[in-house]
């Protein structure tokens, strides 16, 4: 299977109180396309960081991150914007949505922001496949947070992306709309066939994916797949 | 507890009432004015007048009221003021001035202020003349030129700067020039008929009770029309129109404060619904509701406090420069002083106000139940159904109002002053959001996504959309009604003078002048548009009554001011196109039997409660002469034209002493100045308005005019501006969000730079559109129903002041943006941005 994504001896130092802080300490690991992993860890641990460095949201402070054969540690801002607005989907645990658009206008940004046109039936067909069909015009506001998290899952898939993030996606919902949302999450991407990385402290959750990491102190502790 | 949960958002509490601090400054700048009016009208009252006391008239003193005349006072001073051409040979030019024939050493107080200094006292000595220094300038005189009025010329000994009770605005519309009496005689421009103000000025001895003396001489003086004026006199008129002027630019200061309130009420709300948990928190902890009402209050008041004191320092700063502004209106030296009482009532206005506005939203602290600590998004909110809330609205309006009486002393106009306040809000407000509403409803949809997104932003949860463009838009109307109404006014007069319009009257041309000025008119190929004989006459009695009759009897008809007017009155056996008989019947030519009948303009008919039948006894220099109202005419004002309220038939005043008025066009401006300058050296009494000229001193009056009101409009943008930047960083960390989600899925810096700009753009486009759109449909009115004309507004101006509104609020907005587009897209992952 190719690899989509490949960190290479990464390190993460942060400046805090005048004194370096090593947040990723030499994490190594490669992500095959198609597969699912999650990454686990305790609070502190480094887990959101990876996440950010594998999405291209941060840089390394050394090694390398390569995402669909680009190694982001060469790219530009805007670069990396356009990397991630092509091949990369989001899903986080506030839902993140755009609170002044629509239900559909928020599953269009993804597509609109690469300047396509007549994307509203996209955006419809992936508000359906999520059950939100009837509820495309209703605003952030007036929508439960399981919903949200729907919108931001129809969103996360607009731009058919070859890997989707995924950050303590059901960290904000009770039980039975966390266990809808993961099913629906797990249906769109094996459909879609697209990569899943997801951060989570829900070790069921975690179990559902093919592969756990675990980080502990910045360091990847153990690497299992199921 | 308020002093600590303040803590870490203090700057931000002071930011919030940094939208007050305008509004007090204007209000305490122009109170502190108000005040320090007062006191240099109480020490310069006497320089104002220039004498202890003034008694004038429209006719010389007669003979038998001389003696009266010359027993009064320790010294006197006789002046002649009325209008007529200034010629200057060096250069040909002639223009209208006021004419002050002085004679005696008056201003005994204050002095006539020239260049150079000693000419104010020395042109009496000899036939030497003082010239305003418009006149000067306008036809680049120098001291030592001359001047030539009636059959003198005059060399100039000074530029006169100012002399007693003169303004900026006075001598743009009537320019002095001051001659020493003696040669008045001379000049030949004192001619029976010429409309001459007679002044005697008088200095008593200090201590002298001059209060006393005019009770007792005034009964004497009314006979002869004449009337008097004292220094008290003088302090309190001129002091009741500054107080109108202070009072009307309070109000205003006023609405600029409120707009600032306005937004204080929309950035605190913002500031509890953020605060939201951490009151919950404390309530989980035991604090009482209303406990946690008063922690906020107490962060209020200080900040209110605050915001006001900077205000008023701010205020005390910005007097300082008033009396720049207002030169032209002031007729004394404004020297400035801090007022305190102005600026404790600012303070005190400014804690009060912000308070107010403050509660509404703060009244939502008592509804937060402790349960949202552990479930956010708890309970809706229930505060628009609290009683509280509506009893505060009451409390502003009350405020409002007391506020408005206490700068206006009427109950009446303080109830439409908040009514209109109300009003005006309301009709912005939905003027706004009509705009909105419009704009989303047509936008294009097919437009691209940076432009929706740029649009949809302006809804963006506790935006402070529509009370920006309230604030913005107010300021913008009021610019822009000033340059429509400057255009139209202009436009007005423009119009009078086009097509066969006459464009250029000559007046005080005397019987036996007449003839000769028609002729020469028609040598230079003018046409004679008018020829209209004036008769000067006073009213002495109706239906038998005299003024002093009426005066006692206050139920009579007829309304005793009747009296207090001069009549300038014309005969003729026709009515022109311009006027429309309503009542009665017109009698063209007077048969010597019975009373005279004549013809009354209907408005002034009905004002002063004339009927047909009544009848008028007038006193034509001397002369009784009984008349009955034997018709009622509609006159058509507009236009140049002469028109007149009394009209005589043919037949009874052609031997009357009189003077005429001859309208007529000249097609090009040296024409004009070849026609003026032949007029002005034939018949030196005769004076000439050119409408050219009208027009130009029209437009200097407007500009000194739309000063003030540009001074004050920018008073209200500026807030709206202030407002707007404590809203973009009130609302950052939402920005922020957004802004780094974007960036997260994928949006280029351009386009978050695209977005922002073009928010707003949309801000600064709406809320100049809605003030522009203001200012139309008033300025519409103004056209339509008032100026009569038709209405074509001038689109550059207002085109720029469009792009000049939307233009500032883009930078603004993005100067305080700056951080927003820098941020890290890695933040959306964390939690605190």
């Amino acid at each position: 299977m190719n690899s989509i994504l490949n960190l290479q001896e990464v390190n993460k130092i942060y400046q805090s109180g005048g004194r370096d802080l090593k947040v990723l300490d030499n994490v190594s690991f490669t992500v095959e396309a198609g597969s699912t992993m999650a990454i686990v860890g305790p609070s502190g641990s480094g887990k959101t960081t990876l996440l950010g460095l594998c999405a291209g949201l941060d840089r390394a402070s050394s090694g390398s991150v390569t995402l669909h054969d680009t190694r982001l540690n060469d790219l530009t801002e805007n670069q990396l914007a356009a990397l991630r607005n092509r091949y990369v989907g989001f899903i986080f645990q506030n839902f993140q949505l755009m609170p002044t658009l629509t239900a559909i206008e928020n599953v269009m940004v993804p597509l609109e922001l690469r300047g396509e046109k007549n994307v509203r039936p996209i955006a419809l067909d992936l508000l359906d496949k999520v059950g939100l069909a009837d509820r495309s015009h209703h605003y952030p506001t007036q929508l439960s947070g399981g919903e949200q998290q729907r919108v931001s899952l129809a969103r996360a898939f607009s731009n058919q992306p070859q890997i989707l993030f995924a950050d303590e996606p059901t960290g904000n919902l009770d039980a039975e709309t966390s266990e809808k949302v993961i099913q629906l999450l797990f249906d769109l991407n094996k459909q879609a066939g697209t990569t899943l990385v997801l951060v989570t402290h829900d070790l069921d959750l975690a179990a559902m994916t093919q592969r756990i990491v675990r980080i502990k102190g910045g360091k990847l502790v153990s690497d299992d797949r199921i | 507890m308020a002093w600590r949960d303040s803590r870490r958002s203090r700057s931000r509490l002071v930011l919030f009432i940094s939208s007050v601090i305008l509004g007090i400054a204007a209000l305490v700048a122009i109170n502190s004015l108000g005040e320090n009016v007062r006191r240099n009208i109480d020490t310069q009252a006497a320089t104002l007048l220039g004498a202890d006391l003034e008694i004038s008239g429209n006719q010389p003193a007669p003979t038998k009221l001389r003696p009266l005349l010359d027993s009064l006072g320790e010294d006197r001073s006789e002046e002649r003021r009325f209008a007529s051409m200034a010629y200057f040979p060096k250069n040909g030019g002639s223009r209208l001035a006021q004419i002050r024939a002085l004679e005696g050493t008056y201003p005994y107080y204050g002095e006539l202020e020239t260049i150079p200094a000693e000419a104010g006292r020395t042109f009496r000595d000899q036939q030497q003349a003082l010239v305003d220094q418009t006149l000067m300038l306008q036809y680049d005189a120098k001291v030592g030129d001359s001047v030539k009025l009636g059959d003198v010329t005059f060399v100039i000994a000074g530029v006169l700067l100012k002399a007693p009770g003169q303004t900026g605005i006075t001598t743009t519309v009537a320019p002095a020039v001051y001659i020493p009496l003696r040669y008045l005689e001379q000049t030949g421009l004192e001619q029976k008929g010429s409309r001459i103000n007679y002044l005697y000025f008088f200095k008593y001895a200090p201590q002298t009770n001059v209060e006393q003396i005019v009770k007792k001489i005034e009964p004497r003086l009314e006979l002869d029309d004449f009337d008097t004026q004292t220094v008290q006199g003088q302090k309190e008129s001129t002091g009741r129109s500054f107080e109108d002027l202070t009072q009307f630019l309070a109000l205003v200061g006023f609405i600029a404060l409120l707009l600032g309130c306005v937004g204080v009420a929309s950035a605190v709300h913002i500031y509890i619904r953020e605060k939201l948990n951490a009151i919950a928190l404390l309530r989980c902890l035991g604090v009482k509701s209303s406990q946690a009402f008063v922690i906020y209050l107490i962060q209020i008041v200080g900040v209110g406090f605050l915001g006001s004191v900077l205000g008023a320092a701010l205020g005390t700063i910005i007097q300082q420069f008033l009396p720049v502004v207002l030169k032209d209106f002031l007729p004394f030296d404004l020297t400035t002083e801090i007022s305190w009482p102005a600026v404790g009532q600012g303070v005190v206005l400014g804690t009060l106000i912000s308070i107010l506005f403050a509660l509404l939203p703060l009244v939502s602290v008592r509804n937060i139940s402790p349960l949202r600590v552990l479930r956010a998004s708890f309970e809706p909110d229930s505060t628009a159904k609290d009683p509280l809330r509506w009893l505060i609205y009451g409390l502003i309006l009350l405020f409002v109002f007391f506020f408005t009486y206490l700068q206006t002393n009427d109950w009446p106009e303080a109830a439409i002053f908040t009514g209109s306040i109300l009003g005006a809000f309301l009709l912005l407000l939905a003027m706004a959001s009509l705009m909105m509403g419009l704009v989303k409803r047509f936008f294009p949809s097919s437009w691209s996504y940076v432009w929706r997104q740029a649009l949809a932003n302006l809804h963006r949860p506790n935006n402070q959309t529509s009370i920006l463009i309230v604030s913005i838009g107010l300021g913008t109307a009021f610019i822009c009604t000033l340059i429509l109404v400057q255009s139209l006014l202009l436009k007005r007069v423009t119009l009078s003078t086009s097509g066969n319009q006459p464009n250029v009257v000559l007046f005080d041309i005397q019987s036996n002048q007449r003839d000769e000025v028609l002729s020469l008119a028609t040598k230079q190929g003018l046409p004679i548009i008018q020829s209209v004989p004036v008769v000067n006459m006073r009213l002495e009695e109706v239906n038998g009554l005299t003024a002093a009759d009426l005066q006692k009897d206050t139920s009579n008809r007829v309304s005793y001011w009747i009296f207090s007017r001069e009549y300038r009155v014309t005969f003729r056996d026709t009515l022109t196109e311009f006027e429309e008989l309503k009542r009665g019947s017109w009698q063209g030519r007077y048969e010597g039997e019975g009373l005279v009948p004549i013809s009354i303009e209907e408005g002034f008919a009905e004002r002063n409660r004339l009927r047909l039948g009544d009848t008028l006894t007038f006193n034509v220099q001397g002369t009784l002469l009984s008349t009955v109202v034997g018709s009622l005419r509609e006159v058509d004002w507009g236009g140049v034209r002469t028109s007149f309220l009394v009209i005589f038939p043919a037949g009874v005043l052609e031997e009357a002493p009189q003077f005429h008025v001859l309208l007529t066009r000249v097609e090009s401006n040296q024409r004009s100045a070849d026609f003026q300058r032949a007029i002005v050296q034939r018949f030196p009494n005769i004076s000439i308005i050119d409408l050219g000229l009208v027009l130009k001193v029209l437009d200097e009056l407007l500009e000194k005019i739309g000063f003030v009101i540009r001074f004050m409009a920018g008073f209200s943008i500026l807030t709206g501006l202030i407002v707007l930047i404590s809203s973009v960083l009130i609302s950052k960390y939402q920005r922020l969000q957004e802004s780094v989600l974007l960036r997260t899925i994928g949006a280029s810096r351009n386009q978050i730079f695209a977005i922002t700009a073009l928010e707003y753009f949309f801000l600064g486009a709406l809320a100049a559109a809605t003030g522009i759109l203001v200012a139309l449909a008033g300025s519409w009115g103004l056209a339509k129903f008032t100026f009569k004309v038709d209405f074509t507004p001038q689109f550059v101006p207002i085109l720029l002041v469009f792009l000049i509104v939307s233009g500032l609020t883009v930078l603004i907005g993005l100067a305080n943006s700056r951080g927003i587009l820098s941020r890290s897209p890695l933040e959306v992952l964390r939690q605190d941005v």
